[in-house]
């Protein structure tokens, strides 16, 4: 069972006080988008073995969403940030290529 | 025969003495005996039958590793089964009886399946139980259940509690040997926070049994010593008792505490488990010895060496008089040592390896004892218990050179480190051929959310089995003495025959041979994990503690491979068996659940109310008097609703309040319709979309004020849409000035239902509820009979109706209040079934039942109830695809059976034609179906294809038993179309 | 006015630690930007400081705890509720806030003792021995969300939804229960 520090109350909670929702950054397609963006956006996900990004809600403590870099493999969990970004912070991807050389990026 | 020795027993207090039964027959034992000494104590050798044979079975351990001696343990409610007499407690009044066997444990009738063992290969299930196919529901299954299985369970409801429990920890040691305990001692030092678990009562391990000195103490004393040290550090918890039983992600660790299991009713918690966060877990595990395959290994009175000198030492109780020890290592000749020095005999030790030259051999050979070196046992006879012993040269087939007469083997194939905790996680193994052994690989050690390493094993569990390894690892110093290298040893003798390997027992308690696991690799089964299902070696409660490794060694023998290419099977929590009643904890009874009660919950229970589960509440589905049925119950609240007036608990409904300066926009994207040009005092029916378009909730939205929204939703559904609301603010218009509050529980809500509702309200007194001033689709706030008050003109029946918010702690007085007051109106309460009938009459939609996370508005006929202006809204742009915006998509009906009849509820209407599954074709089914008391006849609401364009066709549903129940499609309102009296 | 009643009326079970539901307790939710000036000064008035991270703060007899990076929990007598989350309201003037009264939406209980922690310690993933002086806790107790604080000496302050009430003295009076001490 996974423990994430919240970035919005500081507590470092365990799995089952947060619940999961998925991949992170996704950019949202509305009215005027094309058939292939719109279906994109609702239904391809990535399924990296390795860094991945995605979102957490505190949702038995201070409520807030928050979004978490983590290995699909280890569990490491490289770190947490604020919700309220279209993408991670640039220490966190540096950090995340220190500790994984051959990581190809967030996108 | 076994018996208690006059002097010793160290954890033995011979002042206290206890009495216990085995199967009826009343036996003594000593404060501080496992069952399994006491038993062995009073000369119970024979403790059970094994699974597959039925063959006698006694005592082979003395520990967790136990795979015979199980028992039924305890009466009555308090019975369970399979618990191992190794690792219980004796107390007083104790009550066990073996298992699997017909009629007694000395004679049983199954034991048959023994004579025809070689009906039973690998695989046996798998190859016999195949055709035909019927007969597994109702031959082959029932009779393998009726045979599976050991001991009987209770009947009755578990008496005692269970608890969980939290701790957070730096380090979690898990075993209290010198290992475990040194590590705790430099990790407190250190400053970190410990907890030292030691799954027994006693602290120590195998050092106070197996001898040497550390720093100069004998082990005993440096125990003490050690504990009382620890005991000095406020950073250190020390728990016997409490088994690690397995280590999770992120040094999630449950452990296992057996609280009360030696003091049943004493009013504590029978057992809690532990839900451990540790930093680093270091597992002190120690190790199991392995058992020696040879023929008729599995003979009552034979017994690992190990446990032998435990019985002797720590509870002076003598597995026999006569013993012969066979071996391939120097640790087994110091149960040769503890049986001497308990006065006992040494017929012989029967040592597989070339030469025994080692000190240990010199000492016991020393002692007037026969060293047979080179040899094996090619069997041993005896049924019940040993009688003898057949040697043989361990290079050749089994000839027999000699029969030694003794009542006890003490059996030593080496040791395996205990590596569980290590591995749970993804710990890698590595070989030690030195040791014939995996041990953990430090270097490939499970991580932890920072990356750094989650667990270490130290001690016998890291592969360290002398006491001078262990210390040194530790960073003390040890003198034992020393011993030479082992020889692996796989099968006794080496070249014994099918006739010997066909009785070398691998897994005792699933009766897996030597050649069985060979059976499996010469059909073909090359991966472990595979073997171990085929054959069931190390599947049953002992999870393979003994067998394993001689398993998978025999396996790769017979595969011509090396040991670490096969590998190991994974290692699987928990360590040992825990109790359904710890992993439930609390949940049990009326804490099963979180059940939700709202402020009027009492009175409806009074009133002896049906209910139904509405997400974790118990909302009343109706309220029968005296002996009036559910369903007529229900047709007189609808009835009364409709003529007088009902009263509704509505306190379930979710209700949000929607603040900001943005709040408008904000709720144009979270519903359908345009809310932003809400008038403020005005009500309005809003409907809420997924991004995929789907239907997902729907209710009434209030404008309270200028920049203040109060957004009603399904019971089921508030803490859902709250936190729909909180995720589109937070994650995706993180910008705009909005917040919003769960207010749900902070209002109970009445709804005040019927013709006569204004006048009950009036009687109330207060608020102007007349029409000019509360007209339809309005909301007021106000006092009624002096309670402050909410009201909305709101209604989901189709009668004149109010919904009345009060705050929730006056929520039953105002319950209490409009009861009285309305019973001259005739005003009763109407539950949740009622609503469901009252609202289909309307041909209103309801969340879940019209809606299946399928369907959208388009389909339900609510399109005027989304907004042509807006330019997005969440599920707008799912809207626009193709397949949503097909005509062919089932759409919402009223269906009217022709006989009046009751369709039944999800039924689908049949077409023309059978599906490439020669299923009918279908164009439609019922989403609601009920008996309207009000139209006094059957009234569904359903999809159907083309549905609004096909009003007055007739469809065929086909229901049970080949009837065809036909019905006419029509407008899905059937209750007063003009909605006059909704605005009355 | 009629009168109010609490989730449990104050029912309370003394076991190894004493449960009590606190009864009628003003509480008035806050909403808003916790860095804003007119926010400090409006708490300011009533003796009270926006609270740091995690914090609860007392003043002017009243009590006031972070709940999240945009939201406080104001406690007060259950009487004054509503009028004073009518005056916020009014004093915070056009700012972007939601101040709203919330006290009978949860219950309050209290868990006193020596051995208070134990009762906790079983329900909620919390690590109490950590957990400093009026410092608020949100996380779970079983299954259900609560908000918890050390608010006095041998004494837990606990907050959850008024519906779970029942349930939640049903969990407190079982791990309280004498026998279940831990340590």
């Amino acid at each position: 069972m996974l423990t994430l520090t919240c970035p919005c109350c500081g507590v470092t909670a365990e799995e089952t006080e947060l619940t999961y929702g998925h991949e992170a950054h996704l950019k949202r397609f509305g009215p005027g988008s094309t058939d292939a963006e719109f279906e994109d956006y609702l239904f391809n996900r990535k399924n990296p073995k390795g860094v991945h990004f995605e979102r957490w809600r505190h949702s038995y403590g201070c409520g807030k969403w928050f979004l978490a870099a983590r290995s699909t493999v280890t569990l490491e969990v490289y770190g947490t940030y604020s919700a309220q970004t279209t993408e991670p912070p640039a220490e966190l991807i540096a950090k995340i290529k220190e500790k994984c050389p051959g990581w190809e990026g967030w996108q | 025969m076994s018996t208690r020795l006059s002097k010793g027993g160290r954890l033995i207090d011979r002042s206290k003495p206890l009495s216990f039964r085995f199967n009826g027959a009343p036996m003594r034992g000593f404060a501080g005996d496992s069952l399994a000494a006491a038993l062995l104590a009073n000369g119970q050798v024979l403790l059970g039958r094994s699974f597959k044979y039925h063959r006698p079975r006694g005592l082979i351990a003395s520990g967790a590793e136990e795979p015979n001696a199980l028992v039924n343990l305890g009466r009555n409610a308090r019975v369970e089964p399979d618990q191992r007499v190794t690792t219980t407690e004796l107390f007083d009044g104790l009550e066990a009886a073996s298992q699997n066997h017909w009629p007694s444990l000395d004679f049983d009738i199954g034991a048959i399946n023994n004579t025809f063992g070689k009906l039973f290969p690998a695989g046996f299930y798998y190859k016999t139980f195949m055709f035909p196919q019927i007969a597994w529901k109702y031959l082959f299954e029932p009779v393998i259940r009726r045979a599976a299985g050991l001991g009987t369970a209770a009947k009755e409801a578990d008496p005692d509690r269970y608890e969980q429990a939290y701790a957070y920890c730096d380090v979690l040691v898990a075993g209290g040997g010198v290992a475990g305990l040194a590590a705790a001692l430099a990790e407190a030092k250190a400053g970190k926070r410990v907890i030292v678990m030691e799954q027994t009562p006693f602290w120590g391990g195998r050092a106070p049994v197996d001898g040497g000195t550390i720093e100069g103490l004998a082990p005993a004393e440096w125990i003490d010593r050690t504990l009382d040290l620890l005991a000095t550090y406020p950073n250190v918890q020390l728990m016997t008792r409490t088994m690690v039983a397995g280590l999770h992600n992120h040094g999630y660790a449950i452990c296992y505490e057996r609280v009360a299991d030696h003091t049943p009713g004493d009013g504590r918690p029978r057992h809690r488990l532990w839900r451990v966060r540790a930093g680093v877990t270091v597992a002190a595990t120690g190790a199991i010895e392995r058992p020696l395959a040879f023929a008729g290994n599995d003979v009552p009175g034979v017994m690992l060496a190990s446990a032998v000198r435990d019985y002797i030492v720590n509870w002076a109780v003598s597995p026999g008089d006569r013993v012969v020890i066979v071996t391939n290592n120097d640790d087994a000749y110091r149960t040769a040592l503890a049986v001497l020095d308990a006065g006992l005999t040494v017929e012989a030790v029967v040592d597989a390896r070339e030469r025994a030259g080692g000190d240990l051999p010199q000492l016991v050979r020393a002692r007037g004892v026969r060293v047979m070196e080179g040899r094996g046992i090619a069997g041993v006879m005896g049924h019940k218990a040993v009688t003898h012993v057949q040697v043989c040269s361990q290079a050749g087939e089994g000839g027999v050179t000699e029969t030694l007469e003794c009542d006890c083997v003490a059996m030593s194939g080496g040791w395996s480190p205990v590596v569980h905790i290590f591995s749970h996680v993804g710990g890698k193994l590595l070989w030690d051929e030195a040791g014939a052994m995996f041990r953990p690989d430090a270097t490939r050690a499970p991580t932890g959310p920072d990356g750094s390493v989650l667990a270490r094993a130290v001690g016998a569990a890291n592969g360290h089995l002398t006491l001078d390894a262990i210390a040194a690892e530790a960073g003390l110093s040890a003198e034992v003495e020393p011993e030479a290298p082992l020889a692996p040893v796989w099968v006794m003798p080496a070249g014994a025959g099918q006739a010997l390997r066909f009785k070398a027992f691998l897994d005792y308690q699933n009766d897996v041979k030597v050649s069985d696991v060979e059976l499996a690799a010469r059909e073909g089964y090359t991966s472990v994990e595979h073997t171990k299902r085929y054959t069931t070696l190390g599947m049953a409660s002992d999870q393979g503690k003994l067998s394993n490794i001689n398993g998978l060694a025999i396996l790769s023998d017979s595969l011509g491979q090396p040991i670490p290419t096969t590998g190991t099977t994974t290692f699987r929590p928990p360590y040992t068996p825990i109790s359904f009643g710890a992993m439930a904890g609390e949940a049990r009874g009326d804490l099963f659940q979180p059940m939700r009660r709202t402020a009027m919950q009492d009175w409806h229970e009074a009133k002896g109310y049906h209910w139904e589960p509405v997400g974790f509440w118990r909302r009343p589905y109706c309220y029968p008097r005296g002996a009036e049925s559910h369903r007529d119950a229900v047709n007189r609240e609808i009835t009364n609703a409709r003529t007088n007036v009902g009263l509704l608990d509505a306190s379930t409904l979710g209700k949000i309040l929607v603040k900001g300066p943005d709040a408008g926009k904000f709720l144009d994207m979270m519903y359908t319709n345009m809310m932003s040009t809400l008038p403020v005092g005005k009500c309005r029916y809003g409907l809420m979309c997924n991004e995929n378009g789907f239907l997902s909730d729907d209710g009434v939205v209030v404008r309270l004020s200028d920049d203040s929204w109060l957004c009603h939703t399904t019971s089921g559904g508030a803490d859902r849409i709250h936190a729909h609301m909180e995720d589109w603010l937070q994650c995706e218009w993180w910008d705009w000035k909005v917040y919003t509050a769960n207010l749900t529980e902070q209002y109970a809500q009445i709804a005040v239902v019927g013709p006569k509702a204004r006048k009950l309200l009036e009687k109330l007194g207060g608020m102007d509820v007349s029409k000019e001033a509360l007209p339809f689709m309005t909301w007021a706030e106000g006092t009624l009979a002096g309670f402050p008050v909410r009201v909305y003109r709101i209604s989901f029946s189709g009668e004149l109706s109010y919904e009345i918010a009060v705050p929730a702690n006056m929520g039953a007085a105002l319950w209490e209040a409009l009861n009285t007051a309305g019973e001259e109106f005739g005003a009763m309460p109407y539950g949740t079934e009622a609503l469901h009938v009252m609202r289909a009459e309307k041909g209103f939609i309801m969340i879940g039942d019209e809606t299946d996370g399928t369907v959208i508005p388009q389909d339900l006929g609510l399109n005027w109830a989304i907004s042509k202006k807006k330019a997005d809204y969440l599920g707008k742009r799912a809207q626009e695809r193709s397949f949503m915006v097909s005509p062919d998509r089932w759409r919402l009906v009223g269906l009217e059976t022709l006989d009046g009849s009751v369709l039944p509820d999800g039924v689908y209407a049949v077409a023309e034609g059978n599906n490439a599954n020669g299923q009918r074709n279908t164009q439609g089914r019922v989403t609601s179906s009920y008996y309207s008391p009000t139209l006094k006849k059957g009234i569904a609401m359903g999809l159907v294809l083309h549905g609004p364009e096909r009003m007055g066709e007739i469809l065929d549903f086909p229901a049970d038993k080949g009837a065809v129940i036909k019905a006419r499609i029509v407008d899905p309102c059937f209750y007063d179309k003009e909605g006059e009296k909704a605005d009355a | 006015m009629p009168e109010a009643v609490s989730a449990l009326k104050g029912v309370s079970h003394t076991g190894f630690a004493t449960v009590a539901e606190a009864g009628l307790t003003g509480m008035i939710q806050i909403r808003a930007d916790l860095a804003s000036p007119r926010l400090a000064a409006v708490l300011a008035e009533r003796g009270l400081a926006v609270p740091e991270q995690r914090k609860v703060v007392t003043g002017g007899g009243r009590r006031l705890a972070w709940m999240s990076p945009d939201e406080l929990l104001l406690f007060c007598s259950y009487d004054e509720a509503p009028v004073l989350a009518g005056d916020l309201t009014a004093e915070m003037g056009g700012e972007h806030a939601l101040i709203v009264n919330v006290s009978d939406m949860r219950a309050v209980f209290t868990i006193t003792g020596a051995k208070r922690d134990e009762v906790l310690m079983k329900l909620c993933p919390v690590d109490f021995a950590t957990l400093p002086e009026m410092e608020l806790r949100r996380t779970r107790a079983a299954q259900t969300g609560v908000a918890l604080w050390r608010s006095g000496p041998e004494e837990i302050t606990l907050i959850c939804f008024r519906s779970v009430a029942g349930y939640m003295m049903g969990l407190l009076e079982t791990a309280s229960r004498k026998g279940g001490e831990i340590f």
